[in-house]
């Protein structure tokens, strides 16, 4: 035997191939660390990468692996598209992007559980199995269900004739209904953040929990039978079709401003489905690091709806702005024709003889791509000696950590950004807050109106400061469809119009002051 | 003697990963949510791997062939996709001043951080 044929059986040897499976998960652990602070974040993305590509080249490694063509345009097509959408993508659009990207991967998982019943479904049907190949690599490590009945299969060929190991089925069923689930969810997060589709709630009214409950129990029903012994390709599809329409259902009555809190479940999700494909597979890699997703994506999810004063149940109930839009309606009434409008060269002034600027960025911002125009007003103030400083609501913009990177990019530096419980102390010493294009984190509304939908949400107590200039495109209410009272307060004044510009025509006009 | 089974020890594989991502995950700051989503959204892309899996089997129908090239198409783009777009979030954050407080882990990153605040 060649030395080069020894090496190849040695790096094909089933041990070997789960020996890379626990350094890229390893890798996967160290890399996530590294995401805990800011200047090891970047080293930390590049190491899961690594433990990624790791995995990948373990798994073709296998010596049952085949079909090489096929792999290779299916990998040719995923880079083809993955690599210029991810390099184009702007920041403002990351969180749609973010959203797109979390729908392929349970979209990959929906589709790897259809085939695996279907070979199952074939496989059993003539007296054939599978399940030594199904696992992968051979992995036989352990004495089981999945290892030696696999290997003596046709002995047990008869015991076995009902279908797959009853877990492997449960699994794969489990990652069919939430793969589906976050692929239809993630794609309609996408087309609302995208504005493909309108940002309000579309919900079928009173009827819409009914709905949800109808869907999530052909599904389910459609699992149990599918794991009882079932064969029928019509009844996965039934299964994988209702799972889409609960994914469609739950996702579009959500208002917009939950939607950050609806991609960071989505995600959790997937890496949920990501681990039981694992278990069914019995894939160590899969398992570890669908996992690992799932629970993070949970603590995050957790996170931010612990921000908004929301509950996860209330969320996927829906109905965020149903109501709320229409007690914001009543509340713009009483209001209406106090509003002060401003002009750019009067904002300029208040801002020159400040002491003190808060600036309080929200979506608005991100749209325009006004943050290098932003950095540029900051510069122009400080050289007047005005103290300037970032208020970032966690979660401004539509995702936690977004203006942060925003304004990151436009080289503000890292400790002019303020989190909100640091933030909401300085506002009563603070001359002017600008807030630029944030809305409903700014609402005091919150605050006061205990009828409000977003009652006891915490905001950015802007209303504190000496003045508030707001740089807003119109009246309409914000993304949560909710009047904002700051608007009609009276030392607030309003600057309509694109924030960019609205911003650029400040810095101009206090450059010439 | 207690054999364990293939679905026992991937149920305890599963069990303490799912703690481990609980440990690790709780200690990001705040302003790095956007990117750690980002970043946990391509390391599940990870199912990659079931795609390539299955294609290795022998006597897959036209149909499902079909099926898993998506499934890989979908696993690469989540991957590359992913891990391409955290790493543009990153670098902004990258040629930053240091963050007022930081705890263990930042210090050796923050000393091989030397000459910043390029333009």
């Amino acid at each position: 035997m060649s030395a080069v044929a020894s090496a190849t059986i040695f790096l094909q040897r089933e041990s070997f191939i789960y020996v890379l499976y626990i350094i890229a998960f390893a890798l996967f652990i160290q890399g996530l660390r590294g995401l805990a602070g800011p200047t090891s974040a970047v080293r930390g993305n590049r190491t899961a990468a690594v433990g990624m590509a790791i995995a990948v080249i373990a798994t073709l490694l296998n010596r049952e692996e085949g079909n090489w063509g096929l792999i290779a345009l299916g990998i040719a097509i995923g880079m083809a598209v993955g690599v210029p959408a991810a390099r184009q993508v702007k920041m403002t659009a990351m969180p749609q992007m973010v959203a797109l990207f979390n729908g392929v991967g349970g979209g990959a998982v929906a589709l790897i559980s259809w085939v695996e019943f279907r070979n199952y479904g074939n496989s059993y049907a003539q007296g054939k199995l599978l399940v030594t190949n199904v696992n992968p690599a051979g992995l036989h490590a352990f004495p089981g269900p999945g290892g030696i009945i696999g290997r003596a299969g046709v002995l047990h060929g008869v015991a076995l004739s009902s279908g797959p190991p009853t877990y492997v089925a449960i699994f794969s069923v489990f990652a069919a209904i939430v793969g589906s689930i976050s692929f239809w969810g993630s794609n309609i997060a996408f087309g609302k953040l995208q504005e493909i589709l309108p940002g309000r709630p579309i919900t079928l009214g009173a009827a819409q929990q009914a709905v949800n409950l109808v869907l999530l129990v052909l599904a389910l029903a459609a699992g149990v039978d599918l794991v009882a012994g079932a064969h029928s390709q019509l009844l996965f599809i039934g299964m994988l079709v209702c799972a889409a329409l609960l994914g469609n259902a739950v996702v579009l009555p959500i208002g917009g401003a939950d939607m950050p809190v609806v991609i960071s479940m989505l995600n959790a999700f997937t890496g949920l489905s990501a681990a039981a494909t694992g278990v069914a597979l019995n894939n160590p890699a899969l398992i570890v690091a669908g996992m690992i997703v799932g629970a993070s994506g949970s603590i995050l999810t957790n996170l931010m709806a612990v921000a908004m004063n929301r509950s996860i149940p209330a969320i996927v109930a829906g109905g965020f702005g149903g109501t709320g839009a229409v007690e914001g309606a009543s509340g713009a009434g009483e209001h209406a024709g106090t509003v002060r409008s401003t002009t750019a060269a009067d904002a300029a002034i208040q801002l020159a003889y400040a002491n003190r600027v808060v600036i309080v960025p929200g979506y608005g911002m991100a749209v325009a791509q006004a943050q290098h125009a932003v950095r540029e007003l900051t510069k122009e103030l400080e050289a007047r000696g005005v103290e300037v400083s970032y208020a970032i609501h966690p979660v401004a913009g539509r995702m936690p950590g977004h203006m942060n990177v925003l304004l990151a990019e436009a080289d503000v530096p890292y400790d002019q950004l303020k989190e909100m419980d640091d933030a909401n102390p300085e506002f009563p010493r603070t001359d002017v807050a600008l807030v630029i294009g944030a809305n409903d984190v700014t609402n005091p509304a919150a605050k006061n109106t205990p009828s409000s939908p977003i009652y006891g949400m915490p905001i950015l107590e802007v209303s504190d400061s000496a003045s508030v200039i707001v740089i807003k495109r119109s009246m309409n209410p914000g993304f949560a469809g909710i009047e904002n009272e700051l608007y009609y307060e009276p030392k607030t004044t309003m600057l309509f119009g694109d924030a960019k510009t609205a911003v650029s025509e400040i810095a101009a006009e206090l450059s010439q002051l | 003697m207690i054999l364990a089974s293939t679905l026992t020890t991937n149920l305890a594989i599963l069990v303490l990963a799912g703690f481990i991502g609980f440990v690790v995950i709780s200690k990001v700051p705040n302003t790095l949510h956007t990117p750690l989503m980002s970043g946990t959204n391509a390391i599940h892309g990870i199912v990659l791997l079931g795609g390539l899996l299955l294609l290795g089997l022998a006597g897959l129908s036209a149909f499902s062939k079909v099926l898993l090239v998506i499934a890989v198409a979908f696993g690469t783009i989540n991957i590359v996709g992913g891990f391409l777009v955290t790493d543009r979030m990153l670098e902004m954050f990258k040629s930053k001043p240091k963050p007022p407080s930081h705890d263990g882990e930042g210090k050796d990153a923050g000393a091989a951080h030397g000459g910043q605040d390029g333009k």
